[in-house]
């Protein structure tokens, strides 16, 4: 058992900022974990937590959410609704059996590559020593329409 | 077509409380049309018949169903197959069939943990400690019981569904509908609506039915509403403070309860549209909570001691995530 559990992170980033963030990082030559797939919204206040959900229940191992910092939304205030969202869903999650750790909000500006790596880097070991989730089945579902979809291996490069 | 040439049909419950059978009949006369038109072949809580006689059945041989519950056992299941097979419309009836429903939130708990507040807990007089046997011994042979499944499951998630109706129950005069329908479509002056669809509901949420003035919503605590001594009659339940779960329910039930002065705990299931009807009602709680605080707003949080039990009262089974990780796990 020499190989190393690699935990598979799905990050929302905000297109204003940490999206940026994770640009500057890549062009500044920062490095961070292969492990985080990012997923660009407008705007953290665009995080449905059916994302958060579907994200796990699909196969992620953990959710990271990141946004501006406070008081400094590109639409004024819409960050504060993220992080509203954000706490009431993690004690949802808690209910479901789901560490707090999994899920993991992150204020990170255009300028912030570095703490931005970082994070993720912190994020993916947390994870990492978490074990994987696991979520049993992979469900495509519109609330009253559900199926169950084969189980896929996702290939990594 | 049976011997007086009347199409067949049948109810059955599942995991249910049996308020979907109470919903029919209270649909009042209508319950006359259905006997005119239909031969009731099998309905365990109005007739007396067999499983082995819907077994002898032959395929497709019953017009319609009305399947409500959810799939708690191995019985359930089986017959979730069986009647599959004998039916040519399957409608999941009731937010059990549809969703999972109150024996859903199961799913939150262990079957351990289950079969401890059932027979172990201090309203339980059970000083032998009886716990159910899938096998037990008698003179005459073995006696088997169907076997309990760790997660229920919506009648969807086990045997293709035709029709959804949704409600806990469905309203009598929705049903009413429903029935004229599908008598109309058996005299060929109707068709009957994409397979897959929502019928005897709204297309919209509960807010959209309710009367009650809706203005900027912004609170800063929750409440329980027998907390609140004296409740504004005309002015929108969340915006008082109370959990109501309208933003995100289907219509179709007329808005009884805020109109009654309850909140709306979302019986008729998520409205078109949402995805998952828990993450559509966090969104809609999170945007009125008037704080940017993070101390504050955990808080105000507190004031929901159980979320999960608030946003999937009706829809766990349903949900993206089914069940807690310890009940899927064991």
């Amino acid at each position: 058992m020499s190989e190393q559990f690699e935990p598979i992170l799905v990050g929302f980033t905000c297109n204003w900022c940490s999206y940026r963030a994770a640009d500057l990082a890549g062009t500044a030559r920062v490095k961070y974990p292969p492990n985080i797939r990012l997923i660009r919204l407008m705007c953290s206040g665009r995080l449905d937590p059916a994302f958060v959900m579907k994200a796990l229940a699909e196969g992620a191992d953990g959710v990271l959410i990141t946004g501006c910092h406070p008081g400094e939304c590109h639409y004024l205030e819409q960050n504060y609704k993220a992080l509203r969202r954000f706490l009431l869903l993690r004690r949802t999650l808690e209910q479901m059996g789901i560490e707090p750790g999994r899920i993991k909000l992150v204020w990170a500006s255009a300028a912030e590559g570095v703490k931005l790596a970082h994070e993720i880097n912190t994020m993916v070991e947390e994870v990492r020593a978490m074990g994987p989730l696991n979520w049993p089945k992979r469900w495509e579902s519109n609330g009253f329409h559900a199926t169950v979809k084969e189980q896929e291996q996702e290939v990594t490069a | 077509m049976s011997a007086n040439g009347k199409p067949k049909f049948a109810m059955y419950w599942a995991a249910s409380c049996g308020g979907c059978e109470i919903a029919v009949l209270n649909t009042g006369e209508k319950i006359l049309d259905v006997d005119a038109n239909f031969d009731v072949v099998f309905w365990p809580v109005a007739m007396d018949a067999k499983y082995k006689d819907v077994e002898a059945m032959p395929d497709k041989s019953i017009l319609l169903t009305l399947f409500n519950g959810g799939i708690r056992n191995q019985e359930n299941e089986a017959m979730a197959h069986l009647l599959r097979r004998k039916s040519q419309i399957l409608v999941a009836f009731g937010s059990c069939a549809c969703e999972g429903c109150i024996p859903g939130l199961a799913n939150l708990s262990t079957t351990e943990q289950i079969f401890d507040a059932v027979y172990d807990s201090i309203t339980t007089d059970n000083p032998q400690n009886y716990r159910p046997q899938y096998q037990t011994k008698v003179p005459e042979g073995d006696i088997h019981i169907p076997k309990f499944y760790p997660v229920l499951r919506t009648l969807d998630q086990v045997i293709d569904v035709d029709y959804y109706m949704p409600g806990c129950p469905p309203e009598s005069h929705q049903i009413a509908e429903v029935i004229d329908l599908v008598i109309q479509v058996i005299h060929g002056q109707a068709s009957l609506p994409p397979a897959g669809s929502v019928i005897g509901a709204g297309n919209s949420t509960v807010c959209d039915e309710c009367p009650r003035q809706r203005n900027v919503k912004t609170i800063k605590g929750f409440q329980r509403i027998q907390d609140i001594a004296e409740l504004d009659p005309d002015l929108c339940l969340l915006e008082q403070g109370i959990p109501c779960n309208g933003p995100a329910t289907r219509s179709g039930c007329g808005a009884l309860c805020p109109q009654a002065g309850a909140q709306c705990i979302g019986c008729y299931g998520p409205a078109e549209g949402v995805v998952d009807y828990g993450a559509r009602l966090m969104s809609a709680f999170a945007s009125v909570i008037d704080s940017n605080d993070p101390a504050e707003i955990e808080q105000i949080l507190d004031q929901l001691p159980d979320p999960a039990g608030q946003f999937y009262r009706f829809n766990l089974a349903g949900s993206l995530l089914r069940a807690a990780k310890p009940v899927w796990k064991q």
